[in-house]
């Protein structure tokens, strides 16, 4: 894709963003940050790459140590943010 | 022309020779991770976003394995390989769901923290090795050469990346008190920041001409080295606002690296991520009536403290018991409970929610009233009060509680202070002067929770509401306090 193209989304998907967050209840602001946290890590794209190519051994490793970093991430942001949103609870009336 | 080739046509050019169906798939990960955070919108459709963003991470990482499968030098399929891939998902996913499962809620901050460095170290060693193996990222010319574009794109990728992660350790190290929270100022540190950061900037437009080994390892070195700098002079006060600006500097670290692989779901994700982070520093900024830069350069939250306690005055004050408490607020129409991080550090939570039950049994109506920086991340607080099953409509944010106060009967302040103190409203010198705060003094009555009389808050400053006519001081341990309420409103017979 040419760089303009690829420019012009991360410009729309920053308006998106800063329309999105905003409507993010201030209630569920762990959560959020615990959630961007777990799609950050979809930098595991990169890593699975690098580590899926034959041709450095170094690049290679770097990659694997990249995907499993990222699957902490990844694993653990969504479990927690499962685990914390599950405890927000109406009155029962 | 059919579809396959109009669409290959117009993915041509820059990045990877993309299958348009993956590029397809990459955006449908993309879409589903604005879903994700669209759902946060509201308690009721926040579970099913983070399922949207579940099946976002899945999509994404299933069409990279499907189009990226390791290959040998002959080009088969490379099967050790692929178990190596698995093995390290596996490993980093068994990791990961028992730091989710056993975390406690108090250590929320310093679990995403955490987690903000891995993103960080994840992002270095995906630039390292897009350096040493441009080819297999479809970013190196004909010569092997690495195009111009993706090395700026490749720079700021590893600059951003090494920058998180070294940033967020000091910030998981003072959080989880292996540092101490106060600042530690180097003498003529802004200068050091600034040099080190042209420095940067200027190594990485350097990187155009010269792609030599030594011009990325020395910009990755002096990025890890800026980001320890920048976070150690801030003070432990100010963490939630670096907690988010990290945040936000994961993101843009991801859509760096997206823009070297030409990948929609990483540029998207990476737009998201760093707009979220930027907007909660700017919330929690706001909510201390602080500037972004003054909390960058850091010093706040120093040894500022009581500096004037010898000329301090011994003004009176209304000492309680937990009868008296118990008594006033049974007799109560409306009590808004105000709590601040000291509840939490004191494991009250439950004790609290005791209380509040056995009010709201007399009849009470009980409601929570949250400052933005009750906790030591934004909406902390609002977690820790639901993990103690405290129902969410009961608890409301500052702007939409504060009219509330002057119509209510009590007002309970426990582990909180500098969020209620009227000084912000009218003293000028005072240094929390201009952050907006809980105006419970309006209430009929004031309870407040604290361990002693000497102690003074984060901001080092006396709070007036001690001494009014109609505060009652209830000295104690938090948890000790609301379970001796609990028992005396249990006690009261009805």
């Amino acid at each position: 894709m040419d760089f303009i193209a690829i420019f012009s989304i991360f410009v729309l998907a920053c308006f998106v963003g800063y329309f999105v967050v905003w409507s993010v209840t201030p209630a569920l602001h762990t959560p959020l940050m615990s959630v961007t946290n777990a799609i950050s890590s979809v930098i595991i794209v990169g890593a699975l790459i690098a580590s899926a190519a034959a041709g450095s051994a170094s690049s290679k490793w770097l990659g694997l140590a990249a995907v499993a970093m990222a699957s902490i991430n990844i694993f653990g942001g969504f479990a927690v943010t499962a685990r914390m949103l599950a405890m927000y609870k109406k009155k029962e009336r | 022309m059919d579809i396959q080739s109009i669409l290959s046509a117009a993915t041509g050019g820059h990045g990877l020779a993309v299958n348009p169906w993956a590029s397809v798939a990459y955006l449908i990960a993309g879409v589903l991770f604005i879903l994700a955070l669209r759902g946060l919108s509201s308690p009721a459709t926040a579970q099913s976003g983070n399922r949207f963003g579940m099946a976002g991470m899945t999509i994404a990482v299933v069409t990279t394995l499907l189009t990226h499968a390791p290959v040998t030098v002959d080009g088969a399929l490379d099967t050790i390989g692929l178990v190596e891939i698995l093995v390290a998902i596996g490993i980093g996913a068994v990791i990961g769901i028992v730091m989710a499962r056993r975390i406690a809620m108090t250590a929320m901050p310093q679990l995403v923290a955490a987690f903000h460095s891995l993103v960080g170290l994840a992002a270095v060693a995906v630039a390292a090795a897009a350096y040493l193996n441009p080819q297999a990222f479809g970013i190196a010319d004909a010569a092997g050469q690495i195009c111009t574009v993706s090395r700026i794109e490749m720079g700021l990728g590893i600059a951003i990346g090494a920058i998180t992660f070294s940033g967020s350790v000091i910030a998981f190290l003072k959080l989880n008190g292996n540092m101490s929270g106060s600042p530690i100022m180097l003498p003529g540190r802004h200068v050091i920041n600034l040099a080190t950061l042209a420095a940067i900037i200027g190594l990485v437009a350097y990187f155009t001409f010269d792609q030599s080994p030594w011009v990325f390892w020395t910009v990755t070195g002096l990025s890890f080295a800026i980001g320890f700098l920048l976070i150690i002079p801030i003070g432990g006060a100010d963490m939630p606002v670096v907690v988010s600006m990290l945040n936000s500097y994961s993101g843009w670290a991801a859509a760096a690296m997206g823009f070297t692989l030409g990948n929609t779901a990483m540029i998207i994700t990476g737009a998201l991520v760093g707009s979220s982070g930027a907007i909660l520093s700017y919330i929690m900024c706001r909510a201390m009536n602080r500037s972004f830069i003054s909390v960058i350069a850091g010093g706040f939250g120093a040894d500022a403290g009581p500096s004037d306690g010898g000329s301090k005055e011994q003004r009176p004050w209304k000492p309680g018991s937990a009868e008296d408490a118990a008594f006033l607020m049974s007799q109560a129409d409306t009590v808004i409970i105000v709590p601040g991080y000291g509840m939490a550090v004191a494991q009250a939570q439950h004790a609290l929610r005791e209380m509040a039950d056995q009010l709201k049994k007399e009849g009470v109506t009980v409601k929570y009233a949250i400052h933005p920086v009750a906790g030591r991340m934004p909406g902390h607080m609002n977690v820790l009060l639901a993990e103690a099953n405290v129902p969410y409509d009961e608890v409301f944010e500052l702007e939409d509680i504060n009219g509330e106060f002057a119509q209510a009967d009590v007002a309970f302040v426990i582990g909180a202070n500098d969020v209620t103190n009227p000084s912000a409203k009218t003293d000028k010198t005072s240094p929390i002067y201009g952050m907006p705060v809980l105006d419970v003094e309006k209430a009929k009555t004031v309870l407040f929770v604290k361990r002693s009389m000497g102690g003074v808050g984060y901001a080092g400053v006396d709070n007036d509401v001690f001494y009014m006519d109609q505060t009652m001081m209830l000295l104690g341990d938090a948890k000790k306090m609301a379970d001796d309420i609990v028992k005396a409103l249990s006690g009261s017979g009805h």
